[in-house]
């Protein structure tokens, strides 16, 4: 069984890699039963989104 | 011919892009003077170049783009001369403060669990929400930073920043999560506070 502590490293890898199949199926049962994990996640997608909306600020021109 | 040229190159326009691509390239080289020098190129190379803008937005992603490529070799440069696997103390104490986040079986600690954030997406049309999330970025340790930076903000792929740095991919990952974490505990803390705890 995953730990929280290891968990975490797999949603931050998942941002970077495929994950393989057995990672994946430790990490969604993990996120099934872990309330804390699944806000970690999407904090972790939060995270991504800020920083596509920075870049695109930053790039694009406001009218 | 060379009044239209004019009116392409509007000042006032080639300003307010200058303000935003600066803020941009200091955020990523925490350097105040050479990301000053860095934008000036890329302004410089971008009005230079025989190309034909339509409107001043496409001017603006042309600069930007040749702006993340002066930005990478900065960072090149700067990877040379520095070790970035090798931890500072802050480094070191986002590593202490992330393993107190957990109970000694690995698992959240409760007064640490990560808590709901209600809606972020509403956070994201906040001025306020961008100035925090500045300050966030600016906390980050200038290693963390820069890899961070390379991944989310000039979109490489991993396997490409860590060959750009000259570091292993594991370490690469290590780095990775910890500028998460710690961005993530930083605007818990600084932006979405009032969120309730779970149970």
């Amino acid at each position: 069984m995953l730990s929280c502590k290891e968990a975490t490293r797999l949603m931050s890898e998942a941002q970077d890699r495929k994950l393989g199949l057995g990672e994946k199926m430790n990490l969604e049962m993990h996120l099934a039963m872990c309330t804390g994990c699944r806000h970690f996640k999407s904090q972790t997608n939060f995270l991504r989104e800020a920083c596509r909306r920075y870049v695109d600020e930053s790039r694009q021109h406001k009218d | 011919m060379a009044q239209c040229a004019a009116s392409l190159f509007d000042p006032q326009q080639i300003e307010e892009i200058r303000r935003d691509l600066l803020k941009f390239a200091s955020l990523q080289l925490r350097d105040h003077a050479l990301a000053e020098d860095v934008v000036q190129e890329a302004l410089a190379a971008a009005l230079t170049s025989a190309r034909d803008f339509a409107g001043r937005s496409a001017l603006k992603t042309w600069v930007f783009a040749i702006l993340k490529n002066k930005i990478v070799d900065q960072i090149r440069l700067q990877a040379r001369t520095t070790n970035i696997s090798a931890l500072s103390t802050d480094e070191e104490s986002m590593d202490q403060t992330f393993d107190s986040l957990f109970k000694a079986n690995a698992h959240w600690h409760p007064d640490h669990r990560p808590a709901g954030w209600g809606d972020p997406e509403e956070s994201l049309r906040q001025q306020r929400f961008w100035e925090v999330f500045d300050v966030c970025l600016n906390h980050l340790p200038e290693n963390t930073a820069r890899v961070f930076m390379m991944r989310e903000f000039l979109e490489f792929e991993t396997p490409e920043v860590c060959t750009q740095l000259g570091i292993t991919t594991s370490n690469c990952n290590v780095i990775l999560h910890r500028a998460r974490n710690g961005l993530r505990r930083c605007l818990e803390k600084s932006w979405f506070a009032s969120g309730e705890r779970p149970c």
